[in-house]
């Protein structure tokens, strides 16, 4: 039997491979979705999770794959929350998945200070040459938490992970 | 604890009913991305009906989220009638969609403060999705109010058309006095003052007027609906009647 240190390690590594299905390339811990990880007895995981948007379709989706990737190690009950008290923003995302984002080409969203402003909606860096003369096309995109964007510089549309 | 409830069946039911709303422009948008648009805001609003369903089931002992959007008679809804009216010209779902979603983005601003933490969490995280909301209505008044006569005319009338219904967003309800000393929420009355300036600076810049000793649509918030909103509720809740207790 693993220590408790071990088991909840194993647990985050676990998660480190359950995905958005929307971006299949970051997992929700990179995507900074899950906010605690508890052991309520040596077989029964709590794990708290924040949505990225209120009304994201995948939201049922992951607390089942979460589920199944940890009852898969071996623990006996799981039980994965939709948690507010955790508000989830773009500022969330961890650097790598920042990255991954961008090698995904969606725009990744600029780190703010806890405020978006209207302004800063409007800006994106283009993820195919890397310019900044851009422009909002429309902020509704194929998902919620994307945007549509216009680089002036390579003259294509690319779409934005919103700062939220 | 009804005042509680009461409040948060008045913002869930404006936010279902105006999500359902927004909903009958997917396939039928003027352009793709208004299509869009349209049908990515009533995913978000239909999300927040359901987050405050839920938060009206796991803290205050109502039915489930689905029981309670789908199960509902006429007069249990608390939506006001702006949210109600068909969505009309897509001049009239714009202004409608504008004037609603600026009181919105104030009304979880200010609930952010609420001494009810599960709303107060909750109005945190919605606030920062209703920004592109209001932003895309911005947009678009700003550009239809002066693009040609034509469009400036269509605003207009649409304004004219939707101006009391949205003044009845703010009528209170029987518990208004308990919300404000409890500090559930500041009220009606400061959230109409504040959305008065928010939505005029648009409208300014917009090149159009607000109609001036106009009386609010009221009723809305205690059961009296348009004629609009009982075909709305048999078409929605048509598939859930069939059989209410079927798994999904």
């Amino acid at each position: 039997m693993l220590a408790v240190e071990n088991k909840t390690s194993l647990i985050w590594e676990t998660l480190q491979k359950v995905a958005d299905p929307e971006i299949p390339v970051i997992s929700v811990v990179d995507m900074g979705m899950i906010t605690q990880v508890e052991l309520l007895c040596p077989s029964c995981v709590r794990i708290q999770m924040t949505p990225t948007f209120v009304g994201c379709p995948a939201i049922s989706y992951l607390q089942d794959q979460i589920e199944r990737a940890i009852k898969a190690l071996g623990f006996l009950r799981v039980e994965v929350n939709v948690d507010f008290s955790t508000a989830w923003t773009s500022n969330r995302i961890t650097e790598k998945g920042l990255q991954l984002l961008k090698g995904f080409r969606l725009s990744p969203p600029k780190r703010h200070n806890g405020e978006v402003t209207m302004e800063s909606l409007q800006e994106a860096e283009c993820p195919n040459c890397g310019s900044h003369n851009t422009s909002l096309n429309t902020p509704f995109g194929p998902t919620l938490c994307r945007a549509l964007h216009f680089c002036y510089d390579c003259n294509q549309a690319f779409e934005q992970f919103k700062p939220v | 604890m009804d005042l509680l409830k009461e409040f948060l069946y008045k913002v869930a039911d404006d936010e279902l009913i105006l999500g359902h709303r927004n909903s009958e422009w997917t396939g039928l948008g003027p352009m793709l991305e208004e299509d869009i648009a349209f049908s990515s805001m009533a995913q978000d609003k239909i999300g927040h009906a359901n987050a405050l369903y839920n938060i009206l089931y796991i803290e205050l002992g109502e039915q489930q989220p689905d029981q309670i959007a789908f199960g509902r008679k006429e007069k249990d809804f608390k939506c006001c009638h702006l949210v109600e009216m068909p969505n009309g010209e897509y001049d009239f779902s714009l202004i409608r969609h504008f004037l609603f979603d600026h009181s919105e983005l104030l009304r979880y601003t200010l609930l952010e403060q609420s001494s009810f933490a599960p709303l107060a969490q909750l109005a945190k995280k919605i606030k920062g999705e209703l920004k592109y909301h209001v932003l895309h209505g911005d947009t678009w008044i700003k550009k239809l109010g002066k693009a040609n006569e034509e469009s400036h005319a269509r605003m207009q009338s649409a304004l004219n058309e939707a101006w009391p219904l949205a003044l009845g967003i703010f009528e209170e309800g029987p518990y208004e006095v308990e919300l404000i000393s409890q500090g559930i929420f500041v009220g009606e009355a400061t959230l109409k003052e504040q959305w008065l300036v928010s939505v005029s600076t648009i409208l300014e810049l917009a090149n159009l007027k607000i109609p001036v000793n106009i009386e609010a649509s009221l009723g809305g918030r205690r059961g009296y609906h348009t004629e609009h909103l009982a075909p709305l509720l048999k078409e929605m809740t048509e598939v859930f009647s069939l059989d209410p207790n079927a798994e999904w």
